[in-house]
């Protein structure tokens, strides 16, 4: 049975976090618990859907530098008005929706380069963030504080939800035709438009379905620490466009893979729990990250010739 | 004069001129010396990060160098660590801070070149690295810079500050090296059309180490004198230039798609960022406001610059 480009390109990342799972095990086998994995796993929600969200936008060959000021934004937004007055606070996150749509539509009808857009964007959500909560405050909604520290039974909930969230995205994006049509602007958009579709609506409904889970990732950040901050998620941006890039996703081509990148967010996250067990100064966790996207893309470099000798032999 | 209006960078310092010329205003030309004094200090950093990414961005779409910040923090903290606050390991500290940046920048191109990584996440993993390194190094103890140093960076000759001289003195430079050099015309031809240099018989690869060094080298340079401007090195001292570096090439009307760039704009960039700042400031805006300036005038500087070049074709 020959396996698929895609799952080949998948076995680097899930090795990889299957490898510094069992590092982690070996150092606290306390951690192989229900308790433990949702500890190690419950911040990594967030991060694997702006991860998807990143993935969205990179599939159709821009980048979004402003992911990590978006999220604190949603997270500002989720913590003062979806608790005081919900109604507002869903009317403001539907026009955040919007403007990233209106977004992707400026910078295709424009052919603006993405990086600088979404730069100018990211002070922007920044400076709305600080509007809203100039200092750390707010509280977070009953039902979003309720679904992140739920319990169900056998499998703790950060599992359940990374699981179900890599699902959701595979089928959207690799198993139906918008997933299809989004992969193919991304490959060859010249193509993709002689064919008859609209590259407009595609890029829109890109950028829009993005926004879609970026609020998603606010609100279950809120969730999560209960309290918000206009800071609260700045390294997202790099941590996304990292996660992205673990799991197998390529910055121009439209090759994505969803399950690779909720792999990829889960990795970065566990690096530095994995480095706190292995009693190395925090001063290195944010380098261990940089040190094994390196590494897992080397590993990947490596796949990818064998992958070309076996087509060419 | 329609020569020079048709230059790229005018409309950066028409910008300046006018956001310089409405906060003076406010204080009735109370605030002129001041005011000119710091936009140009403050505006002399920036070009000296602006610079090296100007260069990198150069080279083509998908070249940009996102380790500025974490090269600039880890220089400025070794080099004023090494040198103690003795006068007399100045100019030991200087080169040490070169390299610094000589190391940062080969393997930043060694992740590039030998690892295939594209430069985004190349750069992006060794700030991670650099980073840690820079914490590690750092130890929460605040060094003071030599005494003579420090003085030299805070004050002015002939009523310049130090420092934007010193900026100059490199932009002079950097404008020589990229009208005047064969180096100038490789990078440009490269930006412009990979395949095409390559036929062309130019050094790929050379002119890519050298860009991607003299990029690390300028941001450690710059991380030098902050840190010596400062009083010490923070460890957050370089998280602004990262996307400072990226805003004041792009208003300074550099193409981001490469193979077209100019020195003058990224002064009339950075004087005109800083401004902006004071201006808001003047006032009297908070800083939720000032950020969200920021963003659009980011977005309206793009939108107007892809008009110009629409129209041009």
């Amino acid at each position: 049975m020959k396996i698929s480009a895609d799952t080949l390109r998948l076995i680097v990342p899930v090795l990889s976090l299957l490898l510094l799972l069992a590092g982690v095990f070996y150092l606290q086998p306390r951690a192989m618990s229900y308790t433990g994995l949702n500890l190690l796993f419950n911040l990594a929600v967030p991060i694997a859907l702006a991860t998807i969200a990143q993935m969205l936008i990179m599939a159709v060959n821009d980048l979004d530098l402003s992911m990590g000021t978006f999220v604190s934004f949603v997270a500002c937004v989720a913590a003062t008005y979806l608790h005081d007055t919900p109604l507002l606070g869903v009317l403001i996150l539907l026009a955040t929706i919007a403007v990233y749509a209106l977004m992707g539509v400026i910078i295709y009808v424009r052919d603006l380069p993405s990086i600088v857009v979404t730069l100018g964007m990211s002070f922007v959500w920044a400076g709305l963030a600080v509007l809203i909560l100039p200092s750390p405050g707010g509280t977070a909604p009953e039902w979003a504080r309720a679904l992140m520290i739920s319990k169900p039974p056998f499998v703790p909930m950060a599992i359940i939800a990374s699981v179900l969230l890599a699902v959701f995205a595979h089928l959207v994006i690799m198993r139906s035709s918008f997933g299809v049509l989004i992969r193919g602007v991304g490959g060859n958009q010249r193509s993709v438009q002689r064919a008859g579709w609209s590259i407009l609506a595609a890029r829109a409904s890109a950028y829009a379905l993005a926004a879609c889970f970026a609020v998603a990732a606010g609100i279950c950040l809120v969730g999560l620490t209960t309290s918000a901050d206009a800071n609260i998620a700045l390294r997202y941006t790099l941590l996304s466009i990292a996660g992205v890039i673990l799991g197998g996703g390529e910055f121009t081509g439209g090759r994505i893979s969803p399950i690779g990148a909720v792999v990829g967010a889960l990795t970065l996250t566990l690096a530095g729990s994995f480095l706190s067990f292995l009693r190395i100064s925090p001063d290195w966790q944010i380098g261990a990250q940089g040190g094994i996207l390196i590494i897992v893309l080397a590993l990947r470099l490596v796949l990818n010739r064998l992958e070309n000798k076996g087509r060419t032999a | 004069m329609k020569g020079l209006l048709a230059k790229p960078w005018i409309w950066s310092f028409v910008a300046a001129l006018s956001v310089w010329l409405a906060t003076i205003a406010v204080t009735g030309g109370a605030s002129t010396v001041g005011l000119s004094q710091a936009a140009l200090t403050f505006a002399a950093f920036s070009v000296l990060v602006g610079i090296g990414q100007m260069f990198v961005i150069t080279l083509g779409p998908g070249n940009i160098d996102l380790s500025v910040p974490a090269t600039m923090t880890l220089s400025g903290t070794v080099a004023l660590k090494y040198m103690d606050g003795a006068d007399g390991l100045i100019l030991h500290g200087l080169l040490i801070a070169i390299a610094v940046g000589v190391a940062v920048g080969m393997l930043n191109y060694a992740l590039i070149k030998a690892l295939r990584i594209p430069p985004i996440i190349a750069t992006l993993s060794m700030s991670f690295i650099v980073q840690s390194a820079a914490i590690w190094t750092n130890r929460g103890l605040r060094i003071k810079p030599p005494q003579a140093l420090a003085d030299f960076t805070t004050q002015t000759s002939l009523g310049i500050p130090n420092i934007a001289l010193l900026a100059l003195l490199i932009s002079i430079a950097a404008w020589v090296l990229l009208h005047r050099t064969p180096y100038g015309r490789w990078i440009a031809a490269i930006g412009q059309s990979l395949p095409a240099a390559r036929m062309a018989g130019i050094a790929v690869d050379g002119n890519r180490f050298v860009t991607y060094l003299m990029c690390a080298v300028l941001a450690a340079i710059c991380g030098y004198l902050l840190a010596c401007f400062s009083g010490g090195a923070a460890l957050n001292m370089g998280t602004e230039y990262l996307l400072m570096s990226i805003a004041v090439v792009v208003i300074g009307g550099t193409a981001v798609a490469g193979g077209d760039s100019n020195v003058p704009g990224i002064w009339g960039a950075s004087l005109f960022m800083f401004l902006v700042v004071s201006m808001l400031n003047t006032y009297g805006l908070g800083a939720g406001v000032r950020l969200i300036m920021t963003g659009t005038i980011i977005i309206i500087v793009i939108l107007l610059a892809s008009g110009r070049k629409a129209q041009m074709r």
